[in-house]
């Protein structure tokens, strides 16, 4: 059996050597097993995940990351094992009440509101920040007035966070990839989740972009301390911004630790380098 | 002026009124359409039951009377009150609501997925209980709805016309105060799914159902406040035509209007069953004005359907739907 345990971390966080504050552990996955039918997309996987963070899911195509991210989200239940987060057993979850509790995602094939604006996208990412009743809406008392006076004011200053001003009034669906890939960020910030989920943000982009990408990143972490857990192929990336990696293959987890403990794991190696499995 | 042109005047006056009526029964259906992907084809006959339970309402009918009397042998029918026209307005804006509840959590929550033509034929099952259902509630006797709308001749517009044209025009305010109402709660929906939160929660799921629910938004919840709205839609479209014309089973058929109206409009645009519902009311009257008495009349039956036909033929997306391009 080769069980890779988590590196040894102090209990109750750390200090990066960039001088960022790494805190306890936020998000635990316990023994997580998934299947489809025949298929085992997650076999028996832990790890955690700390506040403040940035935590890499890698492995190779049809390893069970993007599984993993729906798990966490609540869009895939698990058949066996437990997800914990801030310290209590998380129940059976549907996808609306995960992010009511704080946790925004991004989805690998870009699912935004194609036939609404940048600003009213962004927006729907504040849904869960405006408490005005059906009947205040309806009628558009004082409250909902207010509210959504403030909640436009935060969007507005998400949309110039990650510099789409220039867009704000375009519909979507008349974007290039590349921007609706940033969008679908800004509508996930817009939640100022405590978690955040990105699927493969720099998937598809050319190398300016997935600089500016990596930037955005590193801003969110830094700025707004938010946990983020990001799934990502190029491996440059990876190494540059996560503070852990887990390392996925075939369901299972091969890998797990800082970038450079991952970069010198055999078994990771192997699996990347195309070894057959056995 | 010559007559034709004062009477096709009217006539288009008249057509408007109508239009008006269509666009709202066509906007029940695009509520749904839009944010389930539902071709809700129980939006007629919700209209009935709405309007026959107003009326059972305000005049204190016991409900499922004859199940009742059936059973328990007894003999009763009336509560032996009436109840106010508002208030009874406001208890069948109640039942609508439940009844959206209920839709929700009994049919369509245990269809989520499936395939259009599966949700189809689940509006039609619906279609048919619904009308069973107010058959037993209320009985199926024609009844005459009275909310104290004014009717006849309005007066005003007869003079007016009359002392500009020579000419009185006949509208009715029945079609007068139906177009009035039409209109603000046209307006009212369009303003509250623009600018409100459930507004934007509703146009969120109609885009794109799993992108809704990343940002926390409750798909039922949306679905039943939908359901809600076109509830009401079918409410005041009810009080409008069982008004005109009395409560009975062909007030369901009034969604037969609806169908060329959303063919013109599109399905999914709310603008397009606005415009499509006045083209359409103002189309049938003046072609049933100017060619029905060359072809022997009763042109209202199928005028609109051709209309349609020709235009879906030319702009398959609709008046307002966006043009459909196939990548490849
Ligand atoms: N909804 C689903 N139904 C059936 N099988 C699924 C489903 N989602 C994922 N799978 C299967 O689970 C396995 C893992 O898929 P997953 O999408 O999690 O991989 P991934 O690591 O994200 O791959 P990629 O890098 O290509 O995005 C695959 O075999 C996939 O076919
Ligand atoms: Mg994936």
């Amino acid at each position: 059996m080769n069980q890779m345990t988590a590196p040894a971390a102090p209990q109750d966080g750390y200090v990066t050597e960039d001088g960022r504050t790494i805190g306890g552990v936020v998000m635990e996955m316990r023994n997580i097993t998934l299947r489809f039918g025949g298929v085992v997309a997650i076999k028996d996987i832990s790890f955690d995940i700390r506040e403040g963070e940035i935590r890499a899911i890698i492995g190779p195509n049809g390893a069970g990351k993007s599984s993993m991210l729906n798990v966490i989200s609540g869009f895939y239940h698990p058949q066996e094992g437990e997800v914990w987060y801030k310290g209590e057993k998380r129940p059976p979850m549907r996808p609306y009440q995960v992010a009511r509790q704080g946790i925004a995602r991004t989805f690998q094939n870009i699912a935004l509101f194609e036939g609404m604006t940048v600003l009213d996208n962004v927006m729907t990412g504040r849904l869960n920040h405006m408490t005005a009743s059906i009947l205040d809406q309806a009628f558009w008392w004082g409250k909902a007035q207010k509210e959504e006076t403030a909640n436009r004011q935060k969007a507005e200053e998400i949309i110039d966070f990650l510099e789409i001003q220039n867009i704000r009034k375009t519909p979507v669906g008349r974007l290039p990839y590349g921007l609706k890939k940033r969008v679908e960020l800004a509508r996930a910030l817009a939640a100022e989740p405590k978690i955040l989920l990105l699927d493969e943000p720099m998937a598809g982009m050319n190398v300016e972009e997935k600089e500016d990408m990596s930037r955005f990143v590193l801003d969110v972490n830094d700025e707004f301390g938010t946990t983020i857990v990001l799934i990502e192929h190029d491996m440059g990336v990876v190494m540059d911004l996560s503070d852990r990696v887990v390392v996925m293959d075939y369901g299972r987890k091969i890998g797990d630790g800082t970038p450079d403990e991952v970069r010198s794991n055999q078994e990771v190696i192997d699996a990347y380098l195309g070894v057959s499995h056995d | 002026m010559p007559d034709q042109l004062l009477w096709a005047m009217e006539v288009t006056a008249n057509g408007l009124l109508n239009g008006v009526m269509y666009a709202l029964v066509a906007l029940g259906f695009v509520l749904i359409f839009k944010a389930s992907g539902i071709f809700n084809y129980a939006q007629g006959v919700m209209a009935l039951f709405a309007a026959m339970t107003l009326v059972g309402i305000q005049d204190g009918r016991v409900p499922f009377a004859h199940l009742i009397n059936a059973i328990f042998g007894t003999d009763i029918h009336y509560f032996g009150w009436e109840v106010p026209a508002l208030a009874a307005i406001l208890l069948t804006v109640g039942v609508m609501v439940v009844f959206a509840w209920a839709v929700q959590r009994f049919i369509f929550k245990h269809l989520v997925g499936q395939e259009p033509i599966i949700l189809f034929m689940a509006t039609i099952g619906l279609a048919y209980f619904l009308e069973g259902t107010s058959d037993l509630m209320w009985g199926s006797e024609i009844r005459n709805l009275d909310v104290g709308l004014p009717q006849g001749i309005n007066p005003v517009i007869d003079e007016a016309t009359f002392n500009l044209f020579g000419y009185g025009f006949f509208i009715d305010n029945l079609d007068i105060s139906a177009a009035i109402v039409a209109t603000l709660l046209v307006a009212g929906l369009v303003a509250y799914t623009q600018y409100t939160k459930q507004g934007r929660a509703m146009r969120a799921v109609a885009d794109d159902h799993q992108a809704a629910l990343s940002v926390g938004i409750k798909l039922n919840y949306v679905w039943v406040l939908v359901w809600s709205l076109a509830g009401l839609a079918a409410l005041v479209a009810g009080i409008m035509w069982g008004s005109k014309s009395g409560v009975q089973f062909s007030l369901s058929l009034i969604a037969l209007k609806a169908l060329p109206v959303l063919m013109l409009g599109g399905f999914t645009s709310i603008p397009g069953a606005i415009v499509g519902g006045l083209i359409i009311g103002v189309g049938e009257a003046l072609f049933e004005f100017s060619i029905g008495p060359l072809i022997g009349g009763a042109t209202e039956n199928w005028f609109a359907y051709v209309l349609a036909l020709v235009f879906l033929i030319f702009r398959p997306q609709g008046l307002f739907g966006e043009k459909i391009i196939e990548r490849v």
